[in-house]
């Protein structure tokens, strides 16, 4: 099966006053229908960017794509002039944003927002066009469709809205669809229920979805394969089971070092003073990268050769690829 | 919805109420009566016929008094007869008030019309040559008095056209009746107009930059329906409230203007009355620019409502 979205050598950098941010630089991943990629990294280390480079949705300037491809369907996004772009925003990739509360415009009516965007790409009347927003809103389980259509975003909680965002995001049947921390500013309870509904939603149409987020309980019960971002550079990649079960490369080890698990605070299988265990140090600031691997300078195993050059990315076991000398 | 409005009458009433209370205690405060100007005008020197004058008007009757007076007969409808013209106030201040009235509609539409496109403009186009250009502009707008900007204009107008516009009191066409309120409405809502830009500007792009427009953007909306459906929409809320309020600095440049333009309108007669310490007249005067003001702003949050569903609602 060929991939619905494949990503190749994708960088981006950010023109500032302090010099040329590295915000991404030379990833690469590829997605099938029906797959959920997840890409995770903390703070800062170019995953957002990553996705609003796929919608090509870097403010420009200061923003820039400089290298790459991003083939959604066999079709460059980054070749299309931007009223071709246009077409493919909503239609062929959406997206679906971290922030519930404030992602929703707050003087239209919910119903107004997804029609709006079906009778742009889907050329139906207002009326077709409404009755399939009611549709998408009874689809991600809104009780009472109709009424809610008419609400405004103010007027529901934020898992309701994160629904509404999901109904619009996928109103347009995408192929691929870019969720960005869909379930960090939620609830716990609601985080499942927001999880599964994705899932569910991905297996009825088929869509291949980009997950993004720092949260490795999420990446667990989501995705299918993982890519570990570092300062804009990709670390590593692999299925779920196998980073979970052996991680490669020392940042997502530590990562998964630093993740609490039930038992260990009351002492039941380890000694009850035993700490979590820290990554040290800081994320290099984008725009003063070390010479040599990003995570050098906070990885105990680095030697001389880590400090000086970038390690290659490549396959280190099967279907397992890192990029780290000692690995 | 029902019980807002109520609300916001019965504060109107009080506002009024302040505001009478203001102005007639103000008027006493400065020196001299209309009984002393005509006697330093005329130069009588005869105390009877002076004191004669000052008990006709009723001006020595303690101030609580007078005050009673003016307002009862306000309430009745009654506003009493101008010192000067000796004819019932009422009958002076109604044929001028559309006069002013169709110049600050004029002056607050160009306002509008120009301050907010202008705004958009800048703002999306933020850190341009007309960006900048349109900022300058603005900042000369608001730093520039009515009048002086006024005498400009007609100094310019001297210079290139060899006259100025002269107010006439039935224009034939409506072309001619703009032609003639143009320019002093222009003089008069420049400011406004600056004010609204920058606000505008400011607003928009704040609201640029806010998530919704992402997603606006993430639909494949083309650039006109964002910034004009999703982020406009948002960013005029502020606009409208300070619509409501340059309202009433518009009444205050329009003193001005209508002097500098030779326009017998409300505000320039004000100033007539003013100087011959017309108390009715003045009285009434000012009661009715406060009510015009504070309707404006009753209208202009009532406006905010019906724009902002979030207000609606808490009601």
């Amino acid at each position: 099966m060929a991939p619905v979205l494949e990503v190749s050598g994708l960088s981006t950098v950010f023109h500032t006053r302090r010099g040329l941010v590295r915000a991404v630089q030379d990833v690469s991943f590829s997605v099938n229908a029906g797959e959920t990629l997840a890409i995770v990294g903390e703070s800062g280390c170019g995953k957002t960017i990553t996705a609003l480079s796929l919608m090509q949705l870097i403010p420009r300037p200061p923003g820039e794509i400089v290298s790459g491809s991003v083939k959604v369907d066999g079709t460059d996004l980054l070749k299309l002039s931007e009223p071709e772009m246009r077409k493919m925003r909503g239609g062929k990739i959406a997206m679906i944003f971290q922030e519930p509360m404030t992602a929703l415009n707050p003087l239209m009516t919910v119903g107004k927002q997804i029609t709006e965007m079906v009778m742009l790409h889907d050329k139906l009347p207002k009326s077709a066009a409404r009755t399939r927003a009611v549709e998408m809103l009874h689809h991600v389980r809104i009780p009472e469709p109709e009424r809610r259509a008419k609400e405004y975003p103010h007027q529901m909680s934020g898992g309701m809205r994160q629904r509404a965002m999901i109904a619009m995001a996928l109103a347009c049947k995408p192929k691929v669809l870019v969720a960005d921390e869909p379930t960090t500013a939620l609830d716990v309870t609601i985080q499942a229920q927001i999880l599964d509904l994705i899932g569910d939603l991905q297996r009825e149409f088929g869509t291949a979805v980009v997950l993004i987020t720092h949260d490795l309980g999420v990446v667990a019960e989501t995705a299918n394969r993982v890519v570990v971002m570092y300062a804009g550079r990709k670390v590593e990649e692999a299925s779920v089971t196998d980073l979970f079960a052996n991680p490669l490369h020392p940042y997502p080890r530590g990562l998964l070092g630093s993740i609490p698990r039930v038992g260990s605070a009351r002492g039941l299988d380890v000694s009850p003073d035993e700490r979590l265990r820290e990554i040290s140090g800081m994320v290099p600031a984008l725009n003063d990268l070390p010479p040599g691997c990003a995570f050098a300078p906070r990885c105990s195993q680095a030697d001389a050769r880590c400090h000086a050059q970038v390690p290659p990315f490549e396959m280190k076991q099967n279907d397992h690829f890192a990029a780290c000398w000692q690995a | 919805m029902l019980s807002y409005l109520i609300r916001r009458l019965l504060l109107m009433i009080v506002t009024l109420f302040g505001v009478s209370i203001a102005i007639f205690l103000l008027l006493r405060i400065v020196p001299g009566n209309i009984a002393d100007i005509l006697f330093d005008s005329a130069g009588l020197i005869d105390p009877a016929e002076k004191k004669k004058i000052i008990a006709d008007l009723g001006l020595d009757l303690p101030l609580p008094m007078q005050y009673w007076q003016w307002l009862n007969g306000l309430l009745h409808g009654d506003l009493g007869f101008s010192y000067v013209s000796e004819k019932p106030v009422i009958d002076e201040i109604l044929p001028r008030i559309p006069i002013t009235a169709r110049l600050a509609g004029l002056a607050m539409t160009f306002a509008i019309a120009a301050g907010v496109p202008l705004g958009v403009i800048s703002a999306v186009r933020q850190n341009s040559k007309l960006d900048y250009a349109l900022r300058v502009l603005s900042l000369s707008g608001l730093s520039m008095p009515a009048f002086w900007l006024g005498l400009l204009i007609l100094m310019a107008c001297v210079r290139w056209f060899g006259t100025i516009p002269i107010y006439d009191r039935a224009p034939e066409t409506f072309g001619a009746w703009l032609a003639m309120l143009a320019i002093p409405a222009a003089a008069v809502g420049f400011r406004s107009s600056a004010l609204i830009m920058r606000l505008t500007r400011s607003s928009m792009l704040e609201v640029l930059r806010q998530d919704f427009v992402r997603t606006a953007k993430s639909k494949g909306l083309s650039d006109t329906a964002v910034t004009y459906d999703h982020a406009l929409r948002n960013a005029l809320l502020p606009v409208i409230t300070t619509i409501g309020v340059e309202t009433a600095f518009l009444l205050g440049g329009l003193i001005v203007t209508e002097t500098v333009f030779n326009i017998p309108g409300v505000a320039r007669f004000l100033v007539e009355a003013i100087r011959w310490r017309d108390y009715p007249m003045v009285q009434n005067l000012v009661m009715f620019i406060a009510v015009v003001v504070v309707t404006v702003n009753l209208i202009v949050d009532l406006l905010y409502m019906l724009v902002d569903p979030r207000i609606r609602y808490s009601e």
